[in-house]
């Protein structure tokens, strides 16, 4: 009976992602705080990385993981900048939600 | 045992996402968001991605939540927001209309492509050597593959990361007094 339980295969990951990319989706959809969009925003790019990595191992390609070293790179430079615009427009709009974001101007 | 740990992750990564979506108060939200990255790392471990997983908890859990954390003191904007203020009716629906969709497209597409054959990855001799290290075979062979086949790609990263750093410093000082046209005042002709 031991024997009969399953490991974790590719295809349990690969799910697993899908379903942390839509809750990133239905998180970006639902929420007005531009902090938290971002977070969503990270759960997205996580799920993508959790994608990239199992398919690497079943692939028996490194190449996947060179692939998910520089989308942690560009999504600590993504959130660097991001949150310097949160700051910014705060700054001058305390407590503003997206929807009060939808003008650039001011 | 791979799957004990796979179901603890899972579990991890699933209610953290969650947390991040449903609590209303921005720090829960980013304590939230420290528990899916844990998770995706435990996840990244086992499939044999060492390196990553140890980035994963530097860059992501350690840099990306403490900034996430520190804005949300720098602003003072950690009061709770509430979530039955509706300003579309439709948005919640639909949000969850597509939510579903796009989880039952694509289990359906990784359904039917389960059984597809593996394509065959033509690896370099350095990087297949590396890989077969006993010790630290994954660093390796990572190291392998970022420095000779995709070392343009990561010298434009660092291109990347100065650029990076030079909008935030422009975008968050204070302006000058002057600088900025006056914000116009429409709250007060409603």
């Amino acid at each position: 009976m031991i024997g009969a339980i399953a490991t974790p295969t590719t295809t349990w990951y690969l799910l697993l992602g899908a379903v942390l990319f839509s809750i990133g989706v239905v998180g970006v959809m639902v929420r007005r705080n531009p902090l938290v969009l971002f977070m969503c925003i990270e759960l997205m790019l996580n799920a993508v990385n959790l994608t990239f990595v199992a398919l690497a191992r079943r692939m028996g390609d490194i190449g996947g993981q060179s692939v998910v070293f520089f989308v942690m790179v560009v999504a600590a430079a993504e959130v660097v900048v991001g949150l310097g615009i949160v700051v910014a427009i705060l700054r001058r709009k305390p407590n503003a939600t997206t929807d009060d974001l939808a003008e650039l101007k001011g | 045992m791979e799957l004990f740990v796979f179901v603890v992750a899972a579990a991890m990564v699933l209610g953290g996402a969650v947390g991040v979506v449903v609590r209303t108060h921005p720090v829960h939200a980013a304590l939230s968001l420290v528990l899916t990255l844990f998770g995706i790392a435990v996840l990244f471990i086992a499939q044999e991605a060492h390196f990553l997983a140890a980035v994963q908890v530097i860059v992501y859990a350690g840099a990306i939540v403490v900034l996430f954390l520190f804005v949300i003191m720098l602003l003072g904007v950690d009061n709770a927001e509430d979530l039955h203020i509706e300003p579309f009716k439709v948005q919640r629906p639909v949000a969850a209309v597509v939510g579903a969709g796009l989880v039952t497209l694509l289990g359906l597409a990784i359904m039917v492509s389960r059984k597809a054959a593996v394509p065959v990855v033509a690896q370099t001799q350095a990087v297949q050597d590396a890989a077969l290290d006993p010790q630290d075979g994954n660093i390796r062979a990572l190291a392998r593959d970022v420095f000779s086949d995709r070392v343009l790609a990561f010298e434009l990263t660092s291109v990347l990361l100065v650029i990076a750093v030079v909008a935030t410093v422009m975008l968050a000082r204070k302006p000058r007094p002057g600088e900025l046209a006056p914000l116009p005042e429409k709250a007060d002709a409603k």
